[in-house]
């Protein structure tokens, strides 16, 4: 067998620094986004930093099992959600139980039972819950089913990338996602007196 | 639609707003709203409640955070 040529091993490690470096520069990119979606899957900032740092330097050293041209943001996310249910979700103060299965008018018919009817057609309404309680009630419902709302609802996945991120049918996206905007829609109206 | 309409209007609002609705359920949807106020404006509380979750929830990366990302660049895959 011969030597391989010196001129094609260098110009083979000049196309893989290149496509390396490409692709560090659009894993970078999605970072905010990246963020932005672990920052509401686990319970504080500084584990969100953690975690996004440590989905960086395993999408890092694993690079060239990344397909170039597929989802790079929702291949970075897989990699996040396994590393978040590695570390056992530690931090988290979830409640174990299920929560209630409240309707899907939950929410509005309490606002509506609170301030009348017509309360519903003021442009503000929504505004009538706090920003903080959107945060907290999201940080309060159980796991599996934050994961879906996060993904799809703040993280904007299509039900077929949260599935894949999740390792789950898109049929158990869909009923975690309805099951987890209850859930929220049932802690929200805990805020609204009765 | 069978039972209480108002029921079965709920029972399709997620997938209405989520665009996931068979054409006939569509219909079936679109039909109840155009002539039911209650279900009309709870629809419509739901659609800005999503946009009201979806900007509440958004928190923006750290300063300092882009910069430690950073240095990992070049990592070797068997450390």
């Amino acid at each position: 067998m011969s030597e391989p040529d010196p001129d094609t091993e260098a110009r083979r490690i000049a196309t893989q620094a290149r496509d390396r470096a490409r692709f560090e520069e659009e894993a970078l990119s999605l970072a905010d986004q990246v963020y932005r979606v672990a920052r509401r899957l686990v319970g504080s900032r500084e584990e969100a930093e953690d975690l996004v740092q440590e989905t960086y330097a395993r999408a890092f050293r694993s690079w060239s099992s990344y397909t170039p041209g597929t989802n790079m943001r929702a291949w970075l996310l897989r990699i996040l959600t396994n590393l978040n249910v590695d570390r056992g979700r530690k931090i988290q103060r979830t409640p174990q139980t299920q929560p209630l299965e409240e309707s899907d008018y939950y929410l509005a018919n309490k606002m509506a039972a609170a301030a009348g009817e017509e309360v519903l057609e003021a442009d503000d309404v929504v505004e009538r819950l706090s920003q903080g309680s959107v945060v907290k009630a999201l940080s309060e419902i159980p796991p599996q089913f934050r994961d879906a709302v996060v993904l799809v609802d703040i993280g904007d996945f299509t039900y077929a990338d949260a599935a894949q991120i999740l390792d789950v049918p898109i049929g158990t996206v869909m009923s975690r996602l309805h099951r987890g905007r209850r859930a929220l829609k049932q802690h929200l109206a805990e805020e609204v007196s009765p | 639609m069978s039972g209480d309409p108002c029921d079965r209007c709920e029972e399709l609002l997620q997938d209405f707003l989520d665009r996931t609705l068979t054409d006939v359920e569509w219909q079936e949807a679109e039909g109840h709203l155009a002539g039911c106020d209650f279900c009309a404006r709870r629809y419509r509380f739901e659609e800005s409640l999503r946009r009201y979750v979806r900007t509440s929830a958004v928190e923006r990366m750290p300063p300092g955070l882009m910069a430690k990302l950073d240095e990992l660049r070049g990592l070797d895959a068997s450390v």
